[in-house]
Formats: structure tokens, sequence, C-alpha cells
């Protein structure tokens, strides 16, 4: 897998190339800016890039807005955003284009390298992973997430965090067929008509955000 | 018509209120003259007696709706100390020509209503039968004239009692000084916790990381197994360390504040919210103090309202003008906030450096509103 980094932190740049190398995950190139990282996603067509949401030289959202504005230039490319906190409100400009490969994770997430390289995976298949921390518990009996039940909103939030029906099944020690019918469920009383799996799913995870239909 | 009448009473009161005025400035200046001869104990007590009768005197005009706050400047000291502080108060001549002038325009003001009912009567008696309707307007007119003489001897004595720019200096040096303890109070509490929290928090986590790999490092040829055990313990304890930090940097300066500003921040704020809140922001630019207390006043409102009112849903409304920036919170639960409540009363302590001020309405059955407005206009 072909990776760009954004990421201004020295220690932390080469701790992500180290920690990735034996998972044939090969950093084709490092940036440290907003305007470096629009230009190596659009020249370089990475997999995936792993950007950093603070970078200089405003230290504001630079890495957020460069990722954004390179999946306009390339809509799709993949992106998987780090930061040293979770927003809500990032997660949801993210997905906002419906296009899947997005990752929203805490850069404490990268400790357990199993399971990144597997959200890593899983962006650059154009699916989504966002931070447990994100999806973490809204109250329940928002707008429409109100008609679901508990076991479909616990079904919802490992959705919303991008987790297939087989990593579902297994975490909620549920049959996979117990899981496909949950999902359907979902899907239909959120409104989502069908279309393809992975764009159902980012909606039902930007549907879980916002706590209303869309 | 009931008013009219009351006007003309009080007219009437003030005519022989301004009798025992020209008593008082009497003495005030008697008494005055009384210290040239080392009396100023005297002196103090005669003003004081000037200040209680002009004090209740306000609180009449108070009554009515008028701005006659207290004006004197503080006067603490032995007598001589207390007589030089009232003396050089300028609000000690307002009273002491307020009271010399009272006798003249409560008579001018009150002679009317006193003078118009004989004078009718005089008239009838002097021009004959045909002045009756003369007589009669004039004393329906003195009637309507009543409120609007009361109003004219109120604008006077306004002129003469209200606070002098002196005291409202004096009052607002007070007002900054009492807010800016609260705030200096505050921010020792706060670093005091930042301390205290990384000092026991995270500080203390990485010490245990640092001896955990130690530990590890050294059984790793010998007792791999057990290396590998402490190596998960130590990146469990770094991971707690992270997430300490992360809630403690949320608590100083909230990252998407830093990141994108006030607007975007209260954005985030109402979609953490666990109620359905509505969002409507027209902000141009606050200074980022400013911005940090708004935001954790407005977290505050709305941890509140989800945790209090019981509503199901709220809205958030913030707009800055040329004049002041104004926060709305409001939400569809069962109302009977507590103003002096502690979330309130932390909220109006977060304000009081810039002059805030904090607005409730939230009767019982709800729904609530709370409007927070800062100074702070959009240059």
């Amino acid at each position: 897998m072909r990776v760009v980094v954004a990421e201004d932190q020295y220690l932390l740049r080469t701790g992500l190339t180290r920690l990735l190398a034996p998972y044939g995950v090969e950093v084709v190139a490092a940036v440290s800016t907003g305007p470096e990282l629009l230009q190596a996603m659009v020249s370089l067509r990475p997999d995936v890039s792993i950007v950093d949401v603070r970078l200089p030289p405003t230290f504001a959202d630079e890495g957020l807005r460069a990722a954004l504005a390179a999946r306009q230039e390339c809509p799709g490319a993949p992106v998987l955003v780090l930061s040293a906190h979770v927003a809500r409100l990032y997660a949801r400009e993210l997905l906002a284009d419906g296009g899947g490969g997005v990752g929203y994770l805490l850069k404490d997430r990268v400790f357990s390298d199993d399971d990144f390289v597997d959200a890593l995976e899983r962006v650059a298949a154009g699916g989504t992973a966002l931070d447990p921390e994100v999806v973490a518990v809204l109250m329940a009996g928002r707008g429409p997430l109100e008609r679901l039940t508990p076991r479909e909103l616990d079904v919802l939030s490992l959705l919303a965090e991008g987790r297939s029906n087989a990593a579902i099944a297994a975490r909620l020690y549920l049959s996979g067929s117990a899981v496909t019918k949950h999902t359907a469920n979902i899907f239909d009383k959120l409104g989502l008509a069908q279309s393809d799996d992975n764009n159902r799913r980012v909606q039902a995870a930007l549907a879980y955000l916002n706590g209303q239909p869309l | 018509m009931r008013t009219r009448w009351d006007a003309l009473w009080t007219l009437v009161r003030l005519t022989g209120l301004s009798l025992l005025t020209l008593l008082v400035a009497g003495l005030t200046v008697t008494s005055l003259a009384a210290t040239l001869i080392g009396l100023p104990g005297m002196a103090v007590s005669v003003i004081e007696n000037g200040r209680t009768l002009t004090e209740r005197y306000r609180q009449g005009l108070r009554d009515l709706g008028h701005p006659a706050d207290s004006p004197y400047l503080p006067a603490t000291g032995d007598d001589v100390a207390r007589l030089r502080a009232m003396l050089t108060d300028p609000a000690t001549w307002h009273d002491l020509v307020w009271m010399l002038t009272l006798p003249v325009t409560g008579v001018v003001y009150g002679i009317v209503p006193i003078l118009v009912g004989p004078a009718a009567v005089a008239s009838v008696v002097v021009v004959g039968w045909w002045a009756v309707p003369v007589g009669l307007a004039l004393c329906a007119a003195t009637v309507f004239a009543g409120p609007w003489l009361l109003r004219q001897h109120h604008r006077f004595d306004l002129w003469l009692l209200r606070p002098t720019s002196h005291s409202r200096l004096a009052a607002r040096v007070d007002q900054l000084t009492e807010s800016r303890t609260l705030a200096s109070d505050d921010r020792t509490a706060e670093t005091r916790r930042i301390e205290r929290d990384l000092h026991d928090g995270a500080q203390a986590r990485m010490v245990a990381v640092g001896m955990t790999l130690r530990t590890a490092e050294r059984l790793v040829e010998t007792d791999p197994v057990a290396a590998r055990a402490l190596l998960a313990e130590a990146r469990t304890t770094s991971a707690a360390a992270l997430s300490e930090l992360r809630a403690l940097v949320r608590g100083i300066r909230p990252p998407v504040l830093v990141e994108r500003g006030l607007a975007d921040a209260l954005r985030a704020a109402a979609l953490d919210c666990p109620l359905d809140v509505t969002v409507h922001i027209e902000l141009t630019d606050v200074p980022e103090t400013v911005a940090i207390a708004v935001y954790f006043a407005v977290c505050e409102l709305l941890t509140n309202a989800a945790k209090h009112g019981g509503g199901r849903h709220g809205a958030l409304e913030a707009r800055q003008d040329d004049v002041a920036l104004r926060v709305r919170v409001t939400d569809d639960g069962r109302g009977g906030a507590d103003p002096s409540g502690a979330g309130l009363t932390g909220v109006r302590q977060r304000l009081a450096p810039f002059d805030g001020s904090v607005d409730v309405a939230s009767p019982v059955g709800g729904p609530t509103e709370i409007t927070l407005e800062i100074p702070c206009g959009s240059s």
C-alpha cells in the first residue's frame, strides 16, 4: 500500500513510518504542511493519505482543509485524518461528500497497530473508520434514531465506526445473518434507499452524527 | 385621574418639604461655619443628616424609575478626614444647592395647585358669577397640568441629585476591582487544578511507563513472555495518560476553538449536546479571551439544559452587532432554573471580567431562555 503522511512532528512522522513498514505499507511522501499535502495527494495519487488536522503554517485546521480540498480535486481520494482530539463537527464535514474513503481517528489509536492498519485498509478500500469517541454514546432517542431498538443502536454505532458486518457480529456476539437483518432494519428506519452498500454505510454514519434525517 | 390628583398632592407636599430642607441647609451652612472654630464632628453629623434627607428623597425618585443612585464618595477615618472627604465630594455641594433651591422651586411648582382653588373663588367674589366658567377652567387646567409640573420638578431634582461623574467613576472602579479579584481568584484556582491534574495524572503515568519499560527491557531475554506483558501494560498506561491530557487541554483552550474560532466551536458544542439543538450564528470578530469565556459559558448552559431541563429541543443563537455580542440559549424543558444556582453563578463570573451580563427567563413549566450579553461590538 502506498501512503502519504502529513505530520509536522518529526517523532510522530518517523514513528508512523516505522510502525507501518512491517505491514507492507510504503510511505511514498512525508510532508509537513497543508499545501505540500495537497500537492502530494494530487500528484502521487497514494492509496491513502494519513493527515494530522493541525499543521503549519497556521497550526489551525490546515491539514483537514487541505485534505478536504484534495478530495474536491480528486473525488474519493482516501484520507485518514488523525488528531489529538476528535470533534463530531469535523467527522460530519469529512463524511459530507458521501464518497466514503474517509477515516477520522485519535492519534492514540496507532498504539494498537493491528486495529490501525485495519482502519487504514478499510479507508483505502473506500470504507470509513470513525473513532469510537466520535461515535460514543449520543443519548438514545434523537430524531429518527428514536425508532431504533437498543440493539440496533449498538449495531449502528459500530457501523458508524466503519466496521464490517463480520466485525460487528464478532464484537456483539451475534450471528452474521442477525447483523444483516439489523443493518437492513436500520437502513429502512433511517429511510436510506437501496444503493451500494458502502454508500449506505456512510449515510448511516452521517445520520447517526446528525441525529436527524439528511 | 388618580395619578393627576397624586401629582398635585405630591407638589403640595414638596412645598412643605422645602421648608424642612431650608432648615437643614441653614444648619449645614452654620455647621460649616462651626468647623472654622474647631467642631468638625458637628459638621460631619449635620452633613450626614442632610444626606439622610436627600437619600430618602432619592429613594422616592428611584421608586418612580429615575436614575437616582446614591452619589457619595466613601468618607472614612477620623472626623477631620471624613469632613475633608465630604467637603471635596461634589455631591455634598449638589445636596446643599438642592436644599437651598427646593424652597424656591417647591414654591414655584407647588404654588399653582395651592393657590388655584382660592384664586378661582376670589375671582368669583371680586368679578362676579360670570367668572365661574373661568375659575372652573383654571381648576381643570391645574389638575391636568399636575403630572407635567411634577415631571419638571423631578427633572430639576435629578439634575442636582443624580450620581456625579466622580461617584460614577468610583462605582465603576469598585465594580472593576471586584470582577478583577474574582477573575484572578478563578485563574489561581484553575491553574492549581491543572497543576494537580498533571501531577497526579499524566506525570505519574509517564513515570510508571518509564519504569515498566525499563523492567521489560531487562526481562526481554530471560523472560520474553513477561516482558511482552509489561510492554502491553506500558502502552495502556500511556493511552490513559493521553486521554487525561486530552480532557485537560479541552478544559484550558478547547481545540475546535483554537482551530476554527468561536462560531464553529459553538456549532461543535451544540452537536455534542444530547438535545436536538438548532444553531444560528452570526459573528464577525471576537477577541480570543472573550471567545473562550463565551464558549465555556455556552457549554455550561447546554449541559444544564440537557441535564436539568428535561426537554428535547434547544436553540443556540449568537449575534454580534456594533454594540455587543449576544448569545441566547433556549430549551423546551421544564424551566424553573435558579438564577443564583452554582451553574449560572459560574457563568456570570466567567463573563464578569468582560462586563458581560446574564439574563435568565425560566418560568416553572418552561421554556427556559438565557441570554448572555457582552459589550464587545464588531469593529
